[in-house]
């Protein structure tokens, strides 16, 4: 019983496969699963919207939609359909091909990512032997399609925006690549379903999850931070700064195209925190033995809205940081740590099982986070901001 | 050659001639892109996944935003009016066709000197490649590393403030 509620969309994938006859199988099956993942996320989303307006309006102390069905859950309906029955506006001199490529390339590129997440046991399109490579190497082809919708919209705010959303992706991906490699140099693959597998491992009842190791608590930290940034979300939200850009690189999106962009910086929140659960909080492995009876795609699912809420909270609670601090905070914090991390990582494997590699690994990870918050600190003058230009 | 391949190549190639040919820089740049997809779409045809990724994430995450960038930051994407050939177009034609003729006739030539291989390539993983590179080819490895680290300082260098700039 509890196999079967634990397999159940894998059974039923298998079920509703054997009516066809044995040549269309391979090819059914897998539409199937991609259905499934287009179907599922976007009713995600549609769930994250409402929450997100709820959430945020009780953080602001405001109520928040309530108006469209019972506590306002109808709400991404009535969205939907206001975006679809607006009218498209494409500016006159917008490049028109561009323009029109951009969000489709962006909510293509967002959605290939899914493909290669164990979403529970069994529970995954494909199982790549370079998983992990290939959900990066789509995640960096939307940066393209982000400077593809500021720069066709010619318009300076766009491209103010997507230059400094590109610019923001290009430098929190490094972190963001350094910090997974830790994990695949203790796993010792690319595949994502094999990093989960790794952590589905019980000691005195408690998982073997990375977060659970100094170097892995680190490299979550950091792979977090790294994620808010690649998916723009605040306190990384400059190139939507809304104060001084509009909307920044969607600023000329209207209809539903402006749907497509937000649905795609949803999704990229969803396989990002996917991702994070995937690497470093045991995919969808139970956090006690004695709770493994819940079904897999449960406790996946759970870690992602997990994230999401902390997504909103962060939102909600941080202000906004400057261009100079993000890439300050980029390039001469999170970098030098990840890779000190790298070698936190090689220390942790050659040291042995035992005590020493955890007091050794943590006092590493820890001295090296104060030093260096000392020493920025240091360097950073308080006091009345100078400008360069408008000064004098 | 499958069905497959040629429609990739169909797609390389009209992505580097699109390049080429059209008069707007960022309209090339992002033709150039599609041919960079094509290529490495080529290389997942032919099972080398490793390659096939590395060529997304380099070409198409790094190089062609590096691209981008470069054209916005210095010339700006407005048409220049005379045209976008070079008056050399001609020798330039016949320089890039000896190149290739070259590289064509050497490729050809090797295939006889490698051995005759029969059946299905062996799928090779990720991890005979981490293999390969940090062992027999751990010295070209570590020569790419120095030659990318002396590119990057020097790149540094000359975006650094020079002593007494106003930050």
């Amino acid at each position: 019983m509890v196999t079967m509620l634990d397999q159940i969309f894998v059974l039923l994938k298998h079920w509703l496969v054997s009516f066809l006859p044995l040549g269309l199988q391979t090819p059914v099956s897998v539409l199937i699963s991609v259905v499934a993942i287009i179907g599922t996320f976007p009713a995600l989303f549609a769930l994250t919207t409402v929450l997100e307006r709820k959430g945020l309006g009780r953080i602001q102390n405001r109520i928040g939609p309530n108006r469209t069905g019972p506590f306002g859950i109808l709400q991404p309906i009535a969205d939907g359909i206001k975006s679809l029955t607006k009218e498209d506006i494409v500016p006159l001199s917008a490049d028109a091909v561009v323009h029109f490529m951009a969000p489709l390339v962006l909510v293509v590129a967002v959605f290939m990512g899914f493909a290669v997440l164990p979403m529970g046991r069994n529970m995954e399109l494909v199982d790549m032997d370079a998983g992990l490579l290939f959900f990066f190497a789509i995640g960096a082809s939307t940066e393209l399609s982000v400077f593809m919708a500021g720069w066709s919209s010619r318009n300076k705010y766009s491209l103010l925006g997507a230059m400094r959303a590109v610019a923001q992706m290009i430098s929190y991906e490094v972190p963001l690549l350094m910090s997974s490699v830790a994990v695949v140099m203790i796993t010792g693959s690319l595949s994502l379903v094999k990093i989960v597998a790794a952590q589905n491992q019980y000691t005195w009842g408690l998982p073997h999850w990375y977060i659970f190791t100094p170097w892995g608590c680190a490299g979550f930290v950091m792979f977090a931070v790294a994620a808010t940034a690649e998916t723009n979300r605040s306190p990384f939200d400059l190139p939507e700064g809304e104060s001084e850009l509009v909307a920044g690189y969607f600023t000329e999106y209207s209809g539903f195209k402006f749907a497509l962009f937000f649905l795609g910086e949803y999704l990229g929140m969803f396989s990002i925190s996917g991702l994070g659960a995937t690497l470093f909080l045991g995919g969808w492995s139970a956090p006690l033995q004695a709770l493994q009876f819940v079904p897999s795609w449960i406790w996946f699912f759970s870690k992602v809205m997990l994230s999401i809420v902390v997504l909103i909270w962060i939102r909600g609670t941080l202000p906004r940081l400057r261009q100079d601090q993000l890439m300050n905070f980029a390039w001469k914090f999170v970098l030098p740590m990840t890779l000190l991390n790298l070698v936190d990582v090689g220390l942790w494997r050659f040291l042995g099982e035992g005590w020493i590699r955890w007091v050794v690994c943590s006092v590493l990870m820890l001295g090296a986070y104060v030093l260096m918050a000392r020493a920025g600190m240091r360097q950073e003058h308080f006091g009345p901001r100078r400008y360069r230009y408008a000064d004098s | 050659m499958s069905v497959v391949f040629y429609l990739l190549a169909g797609v390389t190639v009209l992505g580097g001639l699109t390049a080429v040919l059209l008069k707007n820089t960022v309209h090339c740049a992002l033709a150039l892109t599609v041919a960079f997809a094509g290529l490495a779409l080529l290389f997942l045809e032919l099972d080398a996944q490793f390659a096939g990724f590395a060529q997304i994430l380099v070409y198409i995450g790094a190089v062609a935003i590096l691209v981008v960038f470069a054209i916005l930051l210095t010339r700006g994407s407005e048409t220049p009016k005379d045209g976008v050939f070079s008056r050399t177009w001609m020798a330039g034609l016949v320089v890039a066709a000896a190149v290739f003729a070259g590289l064509g006739w050497a490729v050809i030539q090797s295939a006889q000197f490698l051995p005759h291989e029969t059946g299905a390539p062996p799928v090779v993983t990720v991890e005979q490649i981490g293999n390969a590179l940090m062992g027999r080819y751990v010295l070209p490895l570590e020569i790419v590393a120095l030659l990318l680290t002396a590119a990057l300082v020097g790149a540094v260098i000359v975006a650094m403030h020079e002593k007494g700039d106003i930050k």
